[in-house]
């Protein structure tokens, strides 16, 4: 009897609604047909009307307490005083209330004490690198590398024309070169012995490879020979004898690989008929002290720093 | 209408209320030690406090995300290893088709929080209102003092489990004693008591409220599951072989005729999901068990042998019926397919302890400065500069030593310091900017591009890793 019955047996049907039953139910349309399709009107899930229903409720609430309704010159205000500019405002005088410390501290600290603490030094690299990159990067370059073909001295490198101590790059940042803004600003100018006449072009052309020679660059020993009496009777006042330079008076160093304009025999015969006048502006009245005082610190610590 | 005739059933349904009766067995039993178990791991875990030195934080499991460090008793995961936590994901993941493979959607049945939070949250409803008939009772009544005061208390309950809930997690993530505290004293970040109270809401609308909705109309897993069943998986089913035709008993006696299901009911009635198991395998089944607890009751009362309703697989069904003996469950088990998702976990989990046991507790990262690419010194020298990071994922301070090797032109220093070496504290890491030099006359110096190798090492210790960079020189 068990076998008989376990054949007969099928498995029940599930209990879905029976597609019988629910062609009876209208299904009602919103009436709108396109191509022999139609679209049903099924009610929305409850929770979501009800949502729907809070959201417009909570709404009224949201245009009392905050900006809503938009006006000619302004939107209502909003009994919360909200105001995303306010608040930007509000942060950025945090910012610079924090920051106040700092610039306060900097400007009481010797220039040379501040790399001492560590603190401190982090703040003035981070907040003189953003005045570097906005005020000093047109020319010098974001990384500070400068463009020799223009002249913008490269401030990585251990030579300066000014000196590198952070006291002689302070002075430099904040009265500038060769501007009339500033009795302080540094000031030295070279003679174009070439287009005032001081050294015809054989006489140049010595000279040229005299301060080649200096570096021990490519040149030609027999016009450096006689290059060198020129040279110290016109140069050496302010390069000195050996192409050292001088850095009070913003006399470049001969002597070594860096040249402000380039090294080659042509750049240096231009620079010697011609001179050069290079200018920087001084930020004495552009930027607050103790801003200078971090420039100057973000500078030192470029590369070259003394 | 021909549009209602090709589609007749409604796209909308309202939710019926499911009131499940309760039940004692077994499988009950299991699901409430499981339920205990899981809950106090969850509550208890955050409070367990681990050794690691002075410096560093005392809690066993704790996800600083404010520091960036995640600690898990003795291992300390920093954020470039975070492939470790991505390791583990993929590991749950396989796990979940292991044991769905093998046994169904046990993840749902027993240990998944929405089955656990509602079986905790029917449990309250239970003792405040009874049992289902109760339940129903109190559900058509119209509103009354005895009903808004019981439903209150539920909810009341129902919401204190979820601040509880909700409050535990934020342990998670922060000093739990240290939070503890300033949770009740309104000190602690706004973040905290934001996650508390979503936290809560969730707990307490999804446990109370949406339950077996969130299972068959928002979880993927119920969808996914499919692929990962056959018919070798063990699963729950009714025997309907043995129990069809059903019918009512009579005067305590069942007609010959009819099968051994005497339609009472049970099991749906204890049912979470509101379904029928003798309709055969369903979405909705969660698989918690409970159908076969009712109706192993009900057998015993009848004097009929236990499981009508019982774990099998699909393919057992159909022997028994053929009156063929059904398979043993390691043979269900041990299958092709679920020894393959074993070893692909295994490699997984293999892969992850090895990488664990063999990582270095230093590491290093080099980013050269390419604004400019490189400096000439007023000697000749070229200059190349480089932002190291170095990191020590140790408890305690140690003093790095930076060295260069493949390239004997070059020499290396570190902006303002005197020497090679920097001491970096206890789980921190260092900034660096380190300068390599070539002298004038080097084959580095002159050419275009030369390769370097940077190693950092531990000062007295044999540890040190390596990275490789180029150097830049004046042809570039």
């Amino acid at each position: 009897m068990a076998e008989e019955s376990e054949n007969k047996v099928k498995p029940p049907s599930r209990q879905y609604p029976d597609p019988a039953k629910k062609l009876e139910q209208e299904v009602k349309t919103t009436g709108h047909t396109w191509d022999g399709i139609e679209e049903y009107d099924n009610p929305m899930p409850r929770w979501w009307v009800w949502i729907f229903i809070i959201t417009i409720v909570w709404s009224f609430g949201y245009w009392i307490a905050y900006p809503a309704w938009p006006g000619i010159q302004s939107a209502t205000s909003g009994l919360l005083g909200y105001s995303s500019r306010a608040n930007v405002a509000a942060e950025i005088a945090d910012f610079e209330d924090r920051n106040e410390v700092f610039f306060a501290q900097l400007v009481d600290t010797d220039l040379d004490e501040i790399r001492e603490d560590d603190e401190l030094h982090r703040f003035a690299i981070n907040a003189g690198g953003s005045v570097f990159r906005a005020q000093c990067s047109q020319c010098h370059g974001a990384g500070g590398a400068g463009v020799q073909a223009a002249g913008y001295p490269n401030l990585l490198n251990d030579d300066w024309l000014w000196g590198g101590t952070m006291e002689d790059i302070h002075q430099t940042i904040r009265y500038g070169i060769r501007n009339e803004d500033f009795m302080d600003a540094r000031w030295s100018e070279m003679p174009a012995f070439g287009r005032d006449g001081l050294l015809d072009d054989e006489e140049i052309d010595q000279v040229v490879n005299y301060v080649l020679s200096l570096s021990a660059s490519d040149h030609d020993a027999e016009l450096a020979s006689a290059g060198q009496e020129l040279y110290e009777i016109n140069c050496a006042s302010c390069h000195m004898d050996d192409g050292s330079g001088d850095y009070f008076i913003g006399a470049p160093a001969l002597n070594n690989q860096i040249w402000l304009y380039g090294g080659s025999p042509e750049a240096i015969r231009h620079t010697i008929y011609y001179s050069r006048f290079g200018v920087m502006p001084g930020f004495a009245e552009r930027l607050r002290d103790a801003e200078i005082r971090a420039v100057a610190a973000y500078v030192h610590q470029l590369g070259g720093g003394q | 209408m021909s549009s209602a005739d090709q589609n007749p059933q409604p796209l909308y349904a309202k939710r019926e209320p499911i009131f499940p009766r309760r039940v004692k067995g077994s499988f009950r039993t299991m699901k409430w030690w499981l339920l205990a178990v899981m809950l106090g791991i969850y509550y208890i875990i955050p409070w367990i406090r681990w050794d690691r030195g002075p410096e560093m934080p005392d809690q066993a499991v704790l996800l600083d995300l404010a520091n960036r460090r995640f600690f898990f008793f003795m291992v300390e995961i920093w954020p470039h290893e975070f492939y470790f936590v991505a390791g583990l994901l993929i590991m749950a993941g396989i796990g979940l088709f292991l044991f769905t493979s093998a046994l169904g959607r046990v993840w749902c049945g027993y240990a998944c929080p929405q089955t656990v939070w509602t079986d905790l949250f029917i449990l309250v409803e239970r003792w405040i209102e009874g049992d289902r008939n109760a339940r129903l009772r109190l559900h058509r009544k119209k509103w009354d003092l005895e009903k808004a005061r019981k439903y209150g208390l539920k909810w009341v309950v129902w919401f204190l489990i979820g601040m509880a809930t909700g409050g535990a997690w934020v342990f998670y993530f922060a000093d739990a004693p240290t939070l503890f505290v300033d949770l009740f004293t309104g000190q602690a970040h706004p973040i905290a008591y934001m996650t508390v109270l979503i936290l809560t809401m969730t707990t307490f609308l999804f446990g109370g409220f949406f339950r077996e909705q969130v299972c068959i109309y928002a979880c993927p897993w119920p969808r996914i599951q499919a692929a990962m069943m056959d018919e070798d998986t063990l699963t729950i089913d009714y025997r309907y072989w043995r129990g069809e035709p059903r019918g009512k008993m009579k005067k305590g006696q069942l007609d010959p005729d009819q099968g051994d299901c005497i339609d009472c009911m049970a099991c749906v009635n204890v049912c979470p999901m509101g379904i029928d198991i003798r309709d055969g395998q369903q979405m909705e089944c969660i698989t918690c068990g409970l159908c076969i607890d009712a109706c192993d009751e009900v057998m015993d009362r009848i004097g009929k042998p236990r499981g009508l309703i019982s774990y099998m697989a699909l393919s057992d069904q159909v022997a028994e019926q053929q009156g063929a003996e059904p398979k043993s469950v390691w043979k269900h088990v041990f299958r092709p397919r679920t020894i393959l998702y074993t070893s692909i976990w295994s490699i997984i989990g293999i892969g992850l302890i090895v990488a664990l046991f063999i990582r270095a507790d230093l590491d290093m990262s080099v980013a050269p400065v390419r604004n400019p690419t490189h400096v000439v010194l007023s000697d000749g020298t070229v200059r190349n500069v480089y932002d190291i990071r170095l990191r020590n994922m140790y408890h305690d301070t140690r003093v790095f030593t930076l060295s260069v090797t493949e390239n004997p032109d070059l020499s290396l220093s570190i902006q303002g310091e005197d020497s090679n070496s920097v001491t970096v504290g206890p789980d921190e890491q260092a900034l660096l900017r380190v300068y390599l030099t070539a002298p004038p006359g080097t084959r580095s110096n002159t050419s275009e591009r030369s390769t370097v190798r940077i190693w950092a090492s531990i000062a007295g210790g044999s540890e040190r890793v390596y990275s490789d960079t180029v150097f830049n020189g004046r042809s570039q």
